[in-house]
């Protein structure tokens, strides 16, 4: 099936299999490794993107489904010399070790930080609860996440 | 973990989506979020032949005040139920309960048909459809009809709905006025199906409680709506003694599983104290509510 796709602003065509994960065709046919696969069924959160403005777990969507849609990855935030105000904070709080759920945990955040003027931080909690990290025991991405809502809300972005 | 190979066609109306479901012969499925859906298809619990997408029927994503109380179509997301005006005016137990469905990504995803037709035995909103009286629209190649939500649910991942119909949208009456709630659920992590979950609404008149219903999920087949209890909690004053004759009335009438997150004695224990949770909290926001 040919399907149309605008993923972090430009237009891609492709010919997929109905049955091809969106997560997959990010990675093979699109060839963006950003996007992270770990469980494949929902619950650890690496493979979350943007769809139309929000956020959504690309191992739960088939690629047939996001024709005419708007998708956003990991790539489509920052460049690597040239950070996005998300990205530096989670730089500068050491808000990552190994890195594999880090793509996923700044979709869900950039999801937080549009739609959200200020959270709580049992709100925050609660946001980025969907997205599993073996590493960092959260606290680092919470801080992160908080300063870039403080930052937001001062002289940044 | 991926899934099986389909056919895959696009729904352009209700009736396009039931004619493509006949024509499959009970090969088919519907697909929209596909929040459950999708989890299965990757585990290979299922291999339909054809998924109908009927993600892009516009008019079944809508939430509209109709006959003084709500209709929503059941392209509606959980996300959007959440944090809908109309629904945190109407229902906010409804939208409380919405922030306890799965996390984020999913709520955004994730539709209110798809979740009643899956019909998890411990998922939060075909509760939430026995608590507030909801009538579940469903459309077939022969006729519309209308099903109370408390007989549409027939057993775990088991409802009401044919082969060929689909769930189109639910309409909620509204609560009297001066309603109080209150919604409990306990889960091992944030955003997991409920252990046990409750949810009760109840106003106070005159000191003591009228239109009480109470709901809990995760102790049985299906949600249930504790009609013994309610009958109980009727017209009394809501002490500590009238909230624990109305638990062991509901740990009584629960028959929940074992399995690997709880044992079907804790599960009993956990809904007889979730109840009075509900319970109190409804009793204190009606008699605010009452004054």
């Amino acid at each position: 099936m040919k399907i149309s796709v605008k993923v972090n602003g430009r237009d891609y065509q492709r010919e997929v299999e109905p049955r091809l994960l969106l997560s997959d065709f990010l990675r093979d046919e699109l060839n963006m490794t950003g996007t992270h696969v770990g469980c494949e069924h929902g619950v650890c959160g690496a493979c979350t993107v943007m769809v139309d403005g929000d956020s959504m777990r690309a191992c739960l969507c088939l690629a047939v489904q996001m024709d005419g849609r708007e998708v956003t990855t990991v790539e489509g935030l920052g460049a690597p010399d040239d950070l996005n105000l998300l990205q530096r904070k989670f730089r500068e709080h050491h808000a990552l070790q190994c890195g594999f759920c880090t793509p996923g945990m700044l979709m869900t955040a950039t999801d937080l930080l549009a739609k959200n003027e200020n959270l709580t931080d049992e709100e925050l909690r609660d946001g980025l609860s969907g997205n599993l990290c073996r590493c960092t025991g959260y606290e680092h991405i919470v801080q992160a996440v908080r300063a870039a809502f403080a930052a937001r809300g001062g002289a940044g972005k | 973990m991926k899934p099986p190979p389909f056919s895959y066609a696009v729904a352009e109306s209700v009736e396009h989506a039931i004619s493509l479901l006949a024509d499959a012969d009970g090969e088919g499925k519907l697909i929209a979020g596909g929040q459950s859906l999708m989890p299965m298809l990757n585990f290979r619990l299922l291999e339909p032949e054809l998924l109908i997408d009927i993600g892009r029927v516009p008019e079944l994503d809508t939430v509209s005040e109709a006959n003084g109380g709500l209709s929503i179509g059941a392209l509606t997301r959980h996300a959007t139920l959440e944090h809908s005006p109309l629904v945190k005016a109407y229902f906010p137990v409804l939208s409380f309960a919405m922030t306890h469905v799965a996390h984020l990504a999913v709520r955004n995803r994730g539709t209110i048909g798809g979740s009643l037709s899956h019909s998890d035995p411990a998922a939060e909103l075909p509760m939430m459809a026995m608590l507030l009286d909801a009538e579940i629209s469903i459309s077939g190649p022969q006729q519309q009809r209308g099903v109370a939500a408390r007989d549409f649910f027939l057993g775990a991942l088991d409802t009401d709905l044919d082969d060929t119909e689909m769930v189109t949208g639910i309409t909620l009456p509204a609560l009297p006025s001066g309603s109080g709630w209150g919604f409990e659920e306990v889960s091992r992590r944030a955003g997991d199906f409920a252990i046990a979950a409750a949810a009760a609404v109840l106003r106070v008149e005159d000191g003591v409680t009228r239109d009480v219903r109470l709901a809990v999920t995760g102790v049985d087949e299906t949600p249930l709506r504790m009609s013994r209890a309610e009958a109980f909690l009727n017209g009394k004053a809501l002490d500590e003694d009238v909230l624990s004759a109305a638990a062991y009335l509901v740990r009584s009438d629960v028959n929940p599983n074992t399995d690997q997150q709880a044992s079907s004695d804790y599960r009993r224990h956990l809904v007889g104290a979730l109840v009075k949770r509900v319970l109190r909290s409804a009793w204190l926001w009606a008699l605010e509510g009452a004054r």
